[in-house]
């Protein structure tokens, strides 16, 4: 059995410099979930179908399940930990979701934020048909998507300043 | 996935040289990485090495030629040239399939000349590719090749692409004036899905309201992507009615051979065939002349 190649890898995660060896056949999400315990970025279908890896490289929405990790060397990588700007805020994008129901297993809600994020920064004022289009390539079997299409649009109605974040009552 | 040795590779000449150090089937090029990173996962494809031509400047960008063509360097990304002006200018239609790739994430990091090297006949682009002419530029260390599209694609998952050799790019050569474009995609599940079966065509109708030029091919329709040039045959030179462009959709019926998968039986996907043959052509003609649209 051969053993892959090592390679160094310096990249910024979430803000943070990081320099680290990786081996060859390590993915993205292997790195983010295995070595720094950021599990929030989940796996799902490990194909690139289902959305619930989803990651911003360099501001670009990617599949950290089919993304070596090695291609991040350089580059600055955003997951859904890196979102806030602290403990005490959420992005709109976060408040909207908890607001409008846009989750409830919750399995899938790191890649759609991840995405809509995406999405919103190409375009703050998308329309419903918009974010069905580019939020597609996210499923979820819980919200038959509508609740989450409606997150989106409250969220960028919010505009993309950060919120205080309030504790949510639950009857 | 298995272990494997990479090589990131920083010039064109870095990686024919590792492919003639390397060479044979225990070598594989990654470009985006798509592909091959899910046969990998899936145990499909294990390497013994794999050479990562991201680094390559060379393999970069799309550009305008000075002819009027067009040059797809093959580490261009589908959502590059689903965005690209250059690509806009030459011929929208082309934009809008590289747009019709899975998913804006996928589009993201799969390459245009790594979705055409992975010969997946279920692609979106290489149909289109064809109708527009397009030759792929191979080169090894013995030097280059062109070859029509058309004639680089063997079976399924299967090219000409010899042991030593890279795809480098896809040169499209300038559209005459007033020729149309389509791509057409039979999409009865989600969007992001394969087509069931698509056609790419173009057409250009001289001062007589005659066929010129038409090409047309189709995805998803056999173990390669699908030149229909009988479809073609039946119309150049003649005026393109209803009836006449029915009869040339139907000589597709005799070049297609589709499997059977969970898209339909191979039998309703030959007679899609027919139909969205006939439903392009008849778009094109009735396109009201407004470019390369």
């Amino acid at each position: 059995m051969t053993l892959s190649s090592q390679h160094s890898l310096r990249f910024e995660l979430n803000g943070a410099a990081r320099d680290m060896t990786v081996p060859a056949h390590h993915r993205l999400i292997d790195l983010l979930r295995d070595e720094l315990g950021l599990t929030g970025t989940k796996e799902g279908c490990s194909v690139g179908v289902c959305g619930a890896c989803s990651v911003l490289v360099d501001g670009q929405l990617l599949s950290a399940c089919l993304l070596p990790a090695i291609f991040v060397d350089g580059t600055r990588v955003t997951t859904i930990e890196g979102l806030a700007p602290d403990d005490g805020h959420l992005t709109a994008l976060q408040d909207a979701f908890i607001r409008h129901g846009g989750f409830q297993c919750g399995i899938c809600t790191p890649g759609q934020i991840i995405a809509a994020t995406a999405l919103l920064d190409a375009n703050p004022r998308p329309t419903a048909d918009e974010v069905r289009a580019w939020m597609m390539g996210n499923l979820c079997r819980c919200t038959g998507y509508y609740k989450i299409v409606e997150s989106v649009l409250a969220a960028a109605e919010a505009g993309p300043a950060a919120v205080i974040r309030q504790a949510i009552g639950v009857r | 996935m298995r272990p494997f040795e990479l090589h990131q590779a920083n010039s064109l000449a870095e990686v024919l040289a590792l492919l003639d150090q390397y060479g044979g089937d225990d070598v594989h090029l990654m470009a985006g990485g798509t592909s091959l990173i899910l046969l990998m996962n899936l145990g499909l494809v294990e390497p013994a090495r794999v050479i990562s031509l991201r680094r390559v400047a060379e393999l970069q960008g799309i550009s305008a030629l000075p002819d009027g063509g067009l040059e797809i360097h093959a580490l261009a990304t589908h959502r590059q040239g689903e965005l690209s002006a250059a690509v806009h200018a030459y011929c929208p239609a082309l934009a809008t399939t590289f747009g019709h790739v899975a998913t804006v994430r996928i589009r993201n990091q799969g390459t245009i000349g790594g979705n055409i090297a992975h010969a997946d006949p279920a692609q979106d682009p290489p149909p289109m590719l064809i109708a527009l002419d397009a030759q792929v530029v191979l080169r090894s260390t013995s030097g280059e090749r062109v070859v029509p599209l058309d004639e680089f694609f063997v079976d399924y998952l299967t090219t000409t692409l010899q042991p030593g050799e890279v795809l480098t790019s896809i040169r499209l050569p300038a559209l005459a004036p007033g020729t149309r474009a389509t791509y057409q995609k039979f999409l009865p599940r989600t969007h992001d899905d394969y087509a069931t079966v698509s056609v790419a065509a173009t057409l250009r109708l001289d001062g007589d309201g005659r066929c010129a030029d038409v090409r047309v091919a189709l995805g998803g329709a056999a173990g390669v992507p699908v030149h229909a040039r009988a479809v073609e045959d039946a119309l150049r030179g003649e005026v393109p009615t209803d009836e006449r462009i029915a009869a040339a959709a139907a000589l597709v019926l005799d070049v297609v051979d589709p499997p059977n998968d969970a898209r339909g039986s191979a039998t309703y996907k030959r007679r899609m065939a027919r139909v969205w043959t006939e439903r392009a052509l008849l778009s094109l003609r009735d396109q009201s002349n407004g470019g390369h649209g």
